[in-house]
């Protein structure tokens, strides 16, 4: 085992992957001769080689085109888009190429791409360095969505998404990238090394891509969230003064509707929370899952903190992020209801 | 480029031209048909006129390379070797089209033919082909990826994507316009502020050239020659071809942009009509020969719409299949 933080932990495992399987490809703007914006291919390119840690120009449509035709042609492209923010010019391509090529050939054709690219706000990014835009993606059939909280879950889900079959998008909520965040800005930063999942195995693990996982347990209400959010509620959980049981959802397709449902059957309550804007943002597919599923066990309805639906601001993001006040008010509003 | 030496005309590879152009142009026509009798539904976009550009083309290229198609891409799939039966019957929607059925006319697939799709997407597949391409490089394959695209697709922004990183990355792609000069219903002045698509490869320094996409001869030679450059590791290359398609754009089109006499203009220079004058000229052929060129592919077109209209449909019960990866296989 070894300390790592998201960074590392990412970086370990693309070089895990570059080292095991001679198909991997590793490539976008910035990656290779730089080490990536936020350095998680720091090294990649000087120990692996230019063909197979490759610098590309500012084109996301060609990167994930690119990922595609090489994905198709026997290759595990993983490419990274450098903000979720910018992946947009890539929409048509990861939509109309990448999501449907194994349908529209009824089996025939396949692309097992892995597109990472850091998403979520907190870090003074502003409206387009900040977003998540994770249930752009959930909409889309034939793709399967990622984010994991820790490094720990970072490696094991990412090693997951470069051997799956199917195209993966991989959000990395890059405000956690360092440390855990509690939604408090001005605290000090704490490191991973603090941590339990800063605790990292150096070789290769996999953790499947489809499967939740309970990171508080609790009896009194349920907590589905993802991502950043995961440590901003359990900061929550300790100012609202509830038992809360707080579901990381880490995959978002496929969902693992069983454990998300047997916790709240369980609780009989249920809060969700994302950064992302609220208006058909992914947490109105957890609520409609959770009221097809739960209807007779709720004791209340459920409530959503999410973002607002607003583009990212500039000057108020403490506001628009949804905070531990802002879901401690939700905990106590759903323990409330009769 | 190199200066283009045309191979000496026989007698077998003339009809063998002809040939794939008649095939196209037999089964296009019966498309035509049956969409008007609702036997094919769906969007339908026919080749006609364009037919010398998949034969020439598909005569240069070898069965390792891969090729990344247009929406109006039956010629490129039949002059591929995909199977008139396979094709007719993706266009009718069967389990037995070379898509499963899945994907109709615009979405001609065949892993054993390295066909990587007919695309809906205008300028959807040229990135695709650089990636194709990019692993060919990285694999080290003896093969490049003819990618074929309209004029219309050079407005796109991957366009000018796809020949730059192309060019950066020295991959062995082959980029092959066919300029029909309409995009739908916008004529290419009306689009373009350089009509003349092979010079804005130079942009990108991939050398390119402009040809005449009606004559089967010059498009063999020029893929020939380009696809010679290319495996020898010279990186990409641009063929335009200057064609015309003789049907309106889509079964939707009431070709409100053209004049009629414009299309006649052209349908008297089309590529069966220069080809068949020719080999007639030279003796290579007789009225009789190109008869019974016809009335064979006539038959082939037949037993493919009677083997389409015979196949399966999918069963409404497995259309979920095929969104995410699984153990079983068709």
């Amino acid at each position: 085992m070894a300390q790592m933080n998201m960074v590392q932990a990412i970086n370990s495992a693309l070089d895990v992957m570059l080292g095991r399987d001679p198909r991997v490809v590793v490539f976008g703007e910035d990656v290779g001769y730089f080490g990536g914006v936020f350095r998680c291919t720091d090294g990649l390119q000087r120990k692996y080689g230019e063909h197979r840690v490759l610098d590309t120009p500012i084109a996301e449509g060609g990167i994930v085109a690119a990922a595609i035709g090489m994905g198709v042609n026997g290759l595990r492209p993983v490419a990274e888009i450098q903000f979720a923010d910018y992946i947009y010019p890539a929409f048509d391509q990861i939509v109309s190429e990448l999501a449907r090529l194994r349908y529209r050939t009824a089996g025939d054709y396949s692309a097992p791409v892995t597109i990472r690219t850091p998403c979520g706000g907190g870090i003074r990014g502003g409206q387009t360095h900040s977003q998540s835009p994770e249930g752009v993606f959930t909409h889309v059939c034939g793709i399967k969505v990622v984010m994991p909280s820790n490094p720990y879950d970072a490696k094991g889900l990412l090693i997951s998404s470069i051997e799956d079959e199917d195209p993966v998008v991989f959000f990395e909520p890059k405000r956690i990238y360092n440390g855990p965040f509690d939604g408090d800005p001005h605290k000090p930063a704490v490191p991973w090394s603090t941590h339990p999942k800063g605790e990292v195995p150096e070789g290769h693990y996999a953790i499947p891509i489809g499967k939740a996982e309970i990171v508080r347990p609790g009896k009194d209400v349920t907590i589905l969230t993802y991502g950043t959010m995961v440590h901003v509620a359990e900061a929550a959980v300790q100012l609202a003064g509830v038992d809360a049981e707080i579901v990381d959802v880490r995959t978002m397709v496929p969902l693992d509707v069983d454990t998300l449902c047997t916790s709240v059957c369980k609780t009989g309550r249920c809060v969700i929370a994302h950064e992302a804007t609220r208006f058909s943002g992914f947490g109105a597919e957890l609520s409609a899952t959770v009221q097809e599923e739960c209807f007779w066990h709720l004791e209340a309805p459920i409530q959503r903190v999410t973002g607002w639906d607003t583009p990212y601001p500039h000057a108020f993001e403490w506001d628009y992020f949804p905070g531990p006040a802002r879901i401690a008010a939700a905990l106590r509003g759903v323990m409330e209801a009769r | 480029m190199n200066a283009l030496v045309a191979p000496a005309l026989t007698q077998t590879h003339g009809l063998a031209l002809l040939r794939a152009m008649l095939r196209i142009r037999a089964f296009e026509d019966r498309c035509y048909q049956l969409y008007g009798q609702m036997r094919i539904r769906g969007f339908l976009h026919l080749y006609n006129g364009e037919e010398a550009v998949a034969a020439g083309a598909f005569a240069a290229l070898r069965p390792e390379d891969a090729i990344v198609s247009t929406y109006r891409e039956h010629g490129h799939a039949l002059a591929r070797g995909v199977p008139m039966n396979r094709v007719m019957a993706e266009l009718f929607g069967k389990q037995t089209g070379c898509s499963g059925g899945r994907g109709g006319s615009m979405h001609l697939f065949d892993v054993t033919r390295k066909f990587y799709g007919g695309n809906a997407i205008v300028a959807g597949g040229l990135p695709i082909a650089v990636g194709l391409a990019l692993a060919q490089k990285l694999r080290g394959e003896p093969a490049l990826t003819a990618c074929f695209f309209g004029d219309g697709a050079v407005a796109e922004g991957e366009f000018h994507e796809s020949l730059n990183l192309a060019a950066l990355w020295r991959l062995p792609v082959l980029f092959l316009c066919e300029n029909n000069r309409y995009a739908m219903g916008t004529a290419l002045d009306r689009a373009q502020a350089e009509t003349d698509i092979s010079l804005k490869a130079g942009a990108y320094r991939i050398p390119a050239a402009a040809l005449d996409g009606m004559d089967v001869f010059a498009v063999e030679t020029a893929v020939a020659d380009a696809a010679r450059g290319i495996r020898g590791g010279g990186g990409p290359v641009l063929l335009e071809m200057r064609t015309y398609r003789f049907r309106a754009h889509s079964m939707f089109d009431p070709q409100l942009y053209r004049d009629r006499a414009e299309v006649e203009q052209w349908r008297k220079k089309g590529p069966l009509i220069t080809l068949t004058t020719r080999l007639k000229a030279l003796g290579l052929m007789s009225e009789e020969d190109y008869q019974r060129l016809e009335r064979e592919c006539n038959a082939e077109v037949d037993a493919a719409v009677a083997f389409a209209e015979r196949s399966p449909w999918e069963p409404v019960s497995s259309l979920e299949r095929f969104v995410y990866a699984e153990r079983h296989r068709r």
